[in-house]
């Protein structure tokens, strides 16, 4: 029953995606909603990413350098980690499952509520895709302003491991320096943004299919919201998974 | 014109609508009546196209949307204005830019023109003033008289209003009323107005179907409807009794 039910979730998303996917009925109208979106999801975003990152940061270098201390170990091997998770796991994965909460349930809320109070039966009446009028402009605005996030978060990052460095004194900024620059992989990087696009994809479109599909009132969208943050953060993790394989082989 | 013939409708194993025939001619105010769950709102979504009848036929002007295909639909629907319940403006835009908005999707106006369309239309329904305003701003009749902007922004051929006095007092209903009455006449709109409130009954009733368990149990016009014969209508025009109690003295 619930593999059943899973399908034709999966088959209810893909119908959307179709309607979703098509031409804007107006570029300038898309144009402007695709800014206003950038703003609104992306832009407002970053205070949370460089705060987040920041404090991450910082806590992985601090862990680093209490757990694999020793006098066999290269002091640079704490700058050298925390640089390759940041890159390599947390500015892409954990950072899209924050925003998987922030910016999901967001959209998932706007969409639900703008199911239940008849806007989107209006877009439609007015011979609007309201599919695409609503969400397109959301996948493009994420899709395009995650590069931008993953790279302030591996800069806020980096600037959290090297603040505690200096400020605390548990390493010198010298031997961080080294780490951060040690064998570095641009690919990885790369790897890092290309993960980021698949996940803006998920989180964008999932939550907005749960906020299109949403039926009844204002309780039916909390849930809804519940729900998109949930299957955002598994699809996240599955989709990590894959996209680490294929890229990192 | 619209015309709508033999329109069935189910729910699983509920049937709500059951074969209802009708013609809805332009220039007038089309008034579907009758108790919660008689099937007004059913029907008014058929005929918008909103949910497909599982038989029968709805024609606008001769053009049988049963049988259009998607972009048939669309395209119609930019003919089409509609109020619904909730006056359903969008949150994230000022009142201007929602009457605006049919214009930026669908006209080929200048920003200047389409400024100049939706400010006379805020005019035509005296809300000029509040142009800059949140819908969260407006008071409900208020937010109503936008949405009747908006839906006449693109100079529909077709309005539908679906409860427009549900949640306003007496007087603002009034002028809601008026308001729709009026634009119907001026650019000879085919309107339909699915509502159970009396006033607008006796108010802009120019043509009246009364819907009873999903059939159409009385047709007519506001001055034919107080004479009716029908019992189902009777007991629902006269539920309160201060109606019952102004009909008894009539008769007397």
């Amino acid at each position: 029953m619930i593999l059943i039910d899973s399908i034709k979730t999966f088959g209810e998303y893909l119908l959307l995606m179709k309607r979703v996917i098509a031409k804007p009925e107006r570029w300038r109208v898309f144009f402007r909603q695709m800014l206003h979106e950038m703003y609104q999801l992306g832009v407002n975003s970053i205070p949370i990413v460089l705060l987040i990152s920041f404090f991450i940061g910082a806590v992985i270098c601090i862990q680093l350098k209490l757990n694999i201390e020793s006098p066999w170990m290269p002091k640079m091997v704490v700058g050298y980690s925390t640089r390759e998770i940041l890159i390599l796991e947390f500015s892409s994965s954990i950072m899209c499952l924050i925003l998987a909460g922030k910016v999901g349930s967001n959209i998932t809320s706007e969409i639900g509520t703008m199911r239940v109070t008849q806007q989107i039966d209006a877009l439609e009446i007015m011979g609007v895709n309201s599919a695409s009028f609503l969400i397109l402009p959301k996948i493009t605005a994420l899709m395009t302003m995650i590069p931008i996030l993953v790279i302030f978060s591996i800069a806020a990052g980096t600037g959290g491991a090297f603040s505690i460095g200096k400020f605390t004194g548990i390493m010198t900024p010298e031997d961080l320096m080294i780490g951060f620059q040690y064998e570095f992989q641009q690919w990885y990087v790369w790897c890092s943004v290309i993960k980021s696009f698949a996940f803006a994809f998920i989180i964008t479109s999932v939550s907005s299919f749960y906020g299109y599909r949403v039926t009844g009132g204002s309780l039916e969208v909390g849930k809804a919201s519940t729900n998109a943050v949930v299957s955002c953060s598994a699809l996240i993790l599955f989709a990590d998974m894959i996209l680490t394989q294929l890229l990192m082989q | 014109m619209i015309e709508i013939s033999s329109i069935y409708k189910n729910f699983e194993e509920q049937a709500v609508l059951k074969g209802i025939t009708a013609v809805f001619d332009s220039g007038k105010t089309n008034l579907i009546i009758g108790r919660s769950g008689a099937g007004k709102t059913v029907l008014l979504k058929c005929i918008v196209g909103l949910l497909d009848p599982d038989k029968g036929k709805i024609k606008y002007d001769g053009r049988d949307i049963v049988t259009f295909n998607k972009k048939e639909k669309m395209l119609l629907r930019r003919e089409i204005g509609m109020l619904f319940q909730s006056a359903a403006l969008f949150d994230s835009m000022s009142v201007l830019e929602n009457v605006m908005f049919p214009l930026d999707m669908f006209s080929n106006m200048t920003y200047k023109e389409r400024i100049k369309r939706a400010q006379f239309c805020l005019d035509r329904v005296n809300l000029l003033e509040a142009q800059d305003k949140r819908p969260d701003e407006l008071s409900g009749g208020m937010q109503k008289r936008a949405a009747i902007a908006r839906a006449i922004a693109l100079e529909p051929k077709y309005l539908f209003c679906d409860e427009p006095n549900s949640g306003l007092d007496p007087q603002t209903s009034l002028r809601i009323d008026d308001l729709i009455h009026d634009i119907t006449k001026e650019y000879k709109i085919t309107t339909i107005v699915n509502t159970h409130d009396m006033n607008s009954v006796m108010g802009i009733g120019d043509h009246i179907l009364f819907l009873a368990d999903g059939n159409l149990s009385w047709e007519g016009n506001k001055d034919e409807i107080l004479h009716t014969t029908n019992e189902t209508l009777n007991d629902f025009l006269f539920s309160s009794d201060i109606l019952r109690k102004v009909r008894n003295m009539a008769k007397k």
